[in-house]
């Protein structure tokens, strides 16, 4: 599901309904539409968020597709375009294009074991795929969540993950880099948590989202474990302008990620994946 | 890992053993006479530093082996192991083991090739901590 054509290259004004402090750097912003509804998203698609006077970034949909009413996306303050968007106060007015790009493929992945695995910040645009899944979770065989995280205070989305953990047809599981003296967690990379899941490779489909060499070191890992890497889904980043496939800014060997991805199925983008720099 | 991926060499070496939260699987300095592999639970590994509180360098679970030093002298654990959780392990007599390996090489070289994956998967593992990739990245 792509934007309609208007969309594309003129945002639309919304406006922040809520602010929801996650981290240090990191906020949840609720944004409505001015008049009408919210544009219908898939999982894993991203909107172009427009800080007024200051400029665009590609951020992803964090929120429930099923929700008409709103936008929920989760910035990281890193630049002066996410540094804008993250100190908008409730009332204020934000520019949307969007939605834009291939999300994750969740029609493909029913009937199949689940696993979603994700690295810090990634586990934003991983929420939406979640909550396709348990809206339809009959639908869906074994489900699991791996999230990887700096350290315990800087686990995103505490709170909805502490009610993941408490669901039955769920596996949750979250493990940090460095614990604390107060964490009875896992403490050490989210790869290692792979091989405890005894996934079933023939029947498992996998999502994963976060830094690069975190993608790169968990694709490995799930494929030891025996999984296709037709079954195995990344979520690429790379610097975007357009976001509609015109300007060639976000081109990843040869694929160009607000297009083609941003998830793109692991073997069409393995080699590329290997080359440095690129 | 499973108990099969050492090979023969561990063959009747074996016995299960339980340990609660707070005890100690393995003491850093004292000899490398038994190692585990966890079926069920979860095992922290720790290093003390004089006038701090003990350091959790990775957490360990099913199909993990606890303790890799037994295979090289000086024969002496490294870090301790805490479990966390209420863990069940099957412990492996280690000196019987390293026995049967020296009279019969061949199960000796199974056998590393076992610990070796566990060894490498783990340096993998710490060098991708040692990354910190989700840093602030303009840090
Ligand atoms: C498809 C897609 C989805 C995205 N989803 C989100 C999201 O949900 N939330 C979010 O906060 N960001 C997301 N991003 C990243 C965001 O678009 C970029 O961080 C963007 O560059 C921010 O613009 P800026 O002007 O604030 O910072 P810039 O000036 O562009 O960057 C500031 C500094 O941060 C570094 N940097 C920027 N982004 C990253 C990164 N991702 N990893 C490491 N270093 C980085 C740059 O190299 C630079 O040094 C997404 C990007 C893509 C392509
Ligand atoms: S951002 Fe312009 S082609 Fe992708």
């Amino acid at each position: 599901m792509s934007a309609a054509p208007e969309a594309t290259w003129v945002p639309r004004r919304y406006r922040v309904d809520a602010v929801r402090p996650e981290l240090n750097d990191t906020v949840s912003l609720e944004l409505a539409p001015a008049a009408g509804e919210a544009p219908a998203f898939e999982p894993g698609q991203f909107n172009m968020l427009y800080a007024f006077g200051i400029g665009e970034a590609a951020i992803s949909l964090s929120g429930d597709p099923a929700d008409r009413a709103r936008l929920v996306h989760t910035v990281r303050a890193v630049g002066p375009v996410s540094r804008a968007l993250a100190g908008l106060a409730v009332g204020a007015s934000v520019g949307v294009r969007g939605p834009f790009g291939a999300g994750w493929p969740m029609s493909a992945a029913r009937g199949r074991d689940l696993v979603l695995i994700a690295g810090g910040l990634g586990l934003a645009p991983l929420r939406p795929a979640l909550l396709r899944v348990l809206a339809d979770r009959a639908h869906y065989g074994r489900v699991a969540v791996l999230a990887g995280m700096r350290t315990p205070r800087e686990v995103l989305f505490r709170a909805p993950l502490a009610t993941w953990q408490g669901r039955t047809d769920l596996e949750v599981e979250v493990t940090v880099d460095r614990g604390d003296a107060d964490w009875s967690g896992h403490v050490g990379v989210v790869t290692h948590l792979i091989p405890q899941l005894e996934l079933d490779p023939r029947k498992a489909t996998a999502f994963v989202c976060g830094p690069e060499v975190m993608m790169r070191h968990t694709a490995e890992r799930l494929l030891t474990v025996g999984l296709e890497p037709t079954q195995l889904f990344v979520s690429m980043e790379r610097n975007m302008k357009c976001a509609i496939g015109l300007c060639g800014h976000c081109q990843f060997g040869s694929a160009f990620v607000c297009k083609d991805g941003p998830v793109l199925r692991f073997d069409r983008i393995a080699r590329a994946l290997a080359v440095r720099e690129l | 890992m499973r108990l099969e991926d050492l090979g023969e060499a561990v063959a009747g070496c074996t016995r299960t053993v339980e340990y609660l939260p707070g005890e100690y699987l393995l003491r850093v300095g004292a000899p490398a006479d038994e190692c585990f592999l966890i079926e069920q639970g979860r095992v922290a590994l720790e290093v003390h530093a004089p006038a701090r509180p003990p350091e959790v360098l990775l957490t360990l679970g099913p199909g993990d082996l606890v303790g890799l030093s037994w295979i090289l002298p000086p024969y002496r654990w490294a870090c301790d192991a805490r479990a966390v959780q209420p863990v069940r392990v099957v412990a492996i007599d280690a000196r019987r083991v390293r026995e049967r390996c020296d009279a019969d090489p061949r199960l000796g070289y199974h056998l590393l090739q076992g610990v070796l994956r566990a060894a490498i998967d783990r340096l993998q593992a710490t060098r991708l901590q040692h990354l910190d990739v989700y840093r602030d990245p303009t840090s």
